[in-house]
């Protein structure tokens, strides 16, 4: 094959842009290429990390993606901020920190494939960690509100409203109380 | 031994000697310059003042070749990806999301100043497409930030080992960068600043996956421990390409010097982690520095195996690099790479001249495309380049 450039050398280079996901291919000789910058320049990874991830997914390729995906999980949306499964897969990043929600059950698989492992177990934000504490226990209060309610406990439930209240007014002015 | 120490002294003698005539016949950088189109622009044999205010600017801490284990570690770096909780990351993001995460670094500063009065924020988008560059290749942003170049800046700490990229892949990313291996002060300290930024951030943070991160690669911990090594005896015995394999059985990934993707050239590699998730920040740096004290005493047995057996070699090999770093008119990349590599060697082994590590550290830098440019003020042609590496390698080297 002749190089696409100069039409005069063979083409010995190959080169696969992916820019934004679209991909283009090119051959070339090794002078166009070095006269492109493009031997010199090595500082860009030439084998896109995220063309494993679609396979372990359990789609093969994105070109044939419709094909092995289910559509009801290609069309799967974060309602954050809009990216759907399919394009993740595409792509290999998350739009938002929801997609992690959002894409649930589908991406704990992929997790495991990655890291061997599912479950963070290092460092835990200050500020984070105390929100998440209140969060919690503000859905453990919930719960039994609503058994409260179901025995007809309303002064029980009542008093459990008033701190469910308490609490969330403390998540929403940044969790610094005590939780 | 008595024979062994009289080769040695002949071959010192040999490298001053060499020293000499390199001198004596070193052309001018006049003589030099006419050879090239751009002969009238540089007049001045010395140096001038703005070359040795940019040769300072690209120079670094961790290139210094202090540190633990500084003729074989390189350096070491400690990278925390973090996240605003309710944001789009940036590789989705608007530019009004863009610049909401930028304020918020801002903010970072203002609000934290007791602590972060010696970090500036640097706005990239500012920044010429070659010094973006020298940027990258000082591994101070990424490849993917010097692109980027909406709302993308740079908090730098006045030492340049400290640093939080903003509106990389992540909406920011703490990075401490030290000489030699000291991955236990990387971490503590990437942690500290870490801490500074969580106090005005609310961060993406999930009670089971940890911190939240655009790449699903990154998620957990966000952390990326890496050392940057230098490893030739093992490259000339053979043994590299069978320890390699073994480490990325161990979750661990080796690469070239400059990223994912690029060569692996004169025994110069970064090798890092790889999981992020269901290890703890301590676990996964310690594993990476234990594979690394494996690697150093693998280095160390084969530089005195190679010392025994093939001293005229290896003298050879180093005196030759240093006269073609010394002499030769084009240098590419590549070659230099494994030139300063192989004259490292010699003088690590004491088979050479004395060339401070440090000033082969910021050789291997300042022969980076982006460097070549930026110390020339012009953007450079790749054969252009090549002529101009060789000028600059033979006016650093001593």
């Amino acid at each position: 094959m002749l190089c696409q450039k100069c039409n005069k050398k063979n083409a010995s280079v190959h080169l696969t842009k992916i820019i934004n996901g679209n991909k283009s291919e090119i051959y070339i000789c090794e002078d166009c290429a070095r006269e492109n910058g493009e031997l010199d320049f090595p500082l860009e990874g030439k084998f896109p990390l995220y063309q494993f991830f679609s396979g372990m997914m359990g789609m093969n390729a994105p070109e044939n993606a419709e094909a092995v995906m289910p559509v009801e999980e290609a069309v799967m949306q974060c309602a954050a901020c809009g990216l759907t499964y399919a394009q993740f897969g595409q792509i290999g990043r998350f739009g938002c920190d929801r997609c992690y929600e959002s894409f649930d059950r589908n991406i704990l698989p992929l997790f495991r494939r990655l890291h061997g492992n599912q479950k963070h177990m290092g460092k835990i934000p200050t500020r984070a960690g105390t929100h998440l504490k209140l969060k919690k226990k503000i859905d453990h209060l919930k719960l039994e509100l609503q058994k409260k309610v179901m025995d007809e406990d309303f002064e029980a439930a009542a008093e459990l409203r008033d701190q469910i209240h308490d609490l969330e007014k403390q998540l929403a002015e940044g969790g610094a109380g005590d939780a | 031994m008595p024979e062994k120490k009289k080769r040695r002294k002949l071959d010192e003698d040999k490298c001053l000697n060499q020293d000499n005539m390199a001198d004596e016949t070193n052309p001018s950088p006049e003589n030099e310059k006419s050879l090239s189109p751009e002969s009238k622009e540089q007049k001045s044999v010395t140096p001038d003042k703005s070359y040795n205010e940019k040769i300072k600017q690209i120079t670094s801490k961790w290139m210094e070749g202090s540190g633990a284990e500084a003729e074989i570690v390189i350096s070491s770096r400690i990278r925390l990806a973090r996240n605003i909780s309710g944001f789009p990351f940036p590789p989705l993001a608007s530019d009004e999301h863009r610049e909401k995460v930028l304020s918020m670094g801002k903010k970072v500063l203002q609000e934290q100043k007791d602590y972060l009065s010696d970090m500036n924020l640097l706005d990239i988008s500012s920044f010429s497409a070659v010094y973006r560059q020298v940027l990258v290749e000082k591994h101070l942003i990424s490849p993917l930030q010097a692109r980027e170049s909406l709302s993308s800046a740079l908090i730098l700490r006045d030492d340049e080992v400290v640093s939080i990229m903003i509106n990389e892949e992540d909406h920011f990313r703490i990075q401490c960068l030290l000489p030699g291996l000291q991955l236990k002060k990387g971490w503590e300290e990437a942690s500290r600043y870490d801490d500074y930024l969580e106090q005005v951030v609310d961060y993406a943070f999930h009670q089971d996956l940890g911190y939240l991160t655009a790449c699903p690669t990154n998620v957990g911990t966000g952390l990326r421990a890496s050392v940057m090594l230098y490893l030739p005896a093992l490259v000339i015995t053979g043994q590299i390409n069978h320890i390699l394999s073994a480490i990325s059985q161990v979750g661990l990934a080796v690469r070239g010097i400059y990223g994912e993707g690029t060569e692996m050239v004169g025994g110069l590699c970064q090798v890092s982690n790889q999981i992020t998730l269901g290890q703890s920040e301590e676990e996964i740096w310690q594993n990476l520095y234990s594979v690394i004290r494996h690697l150093i005493n693998q280095e160390r047995k084969a530089r005195q195996h190679l010392l025994n057996k093939e001293r005229d070699k290896l003298a050879d090999r180093a005196g030759r690099a240093y006269g073609i770093l010394k002499h030769a008119r084009l240098l590419n990349a590549e070659e230099t790479m494994q030139f300063i590599s192989d004259v490292r060697l010699g003088v690590d082994l004491g088979l050479l001249g004395d060339v401070p590590v440090g000033t082969l550290n910021e050789l291997l830098v300042l022969t980076q495309p982006g460097c070549l440019q930026y110390l020339k003020g012009k953007s450079l042609s790749p054969y252009e380049r090549d002529l101009e590496r060789a000028t600059r390698v033979k006016q650093y080297l001593p």
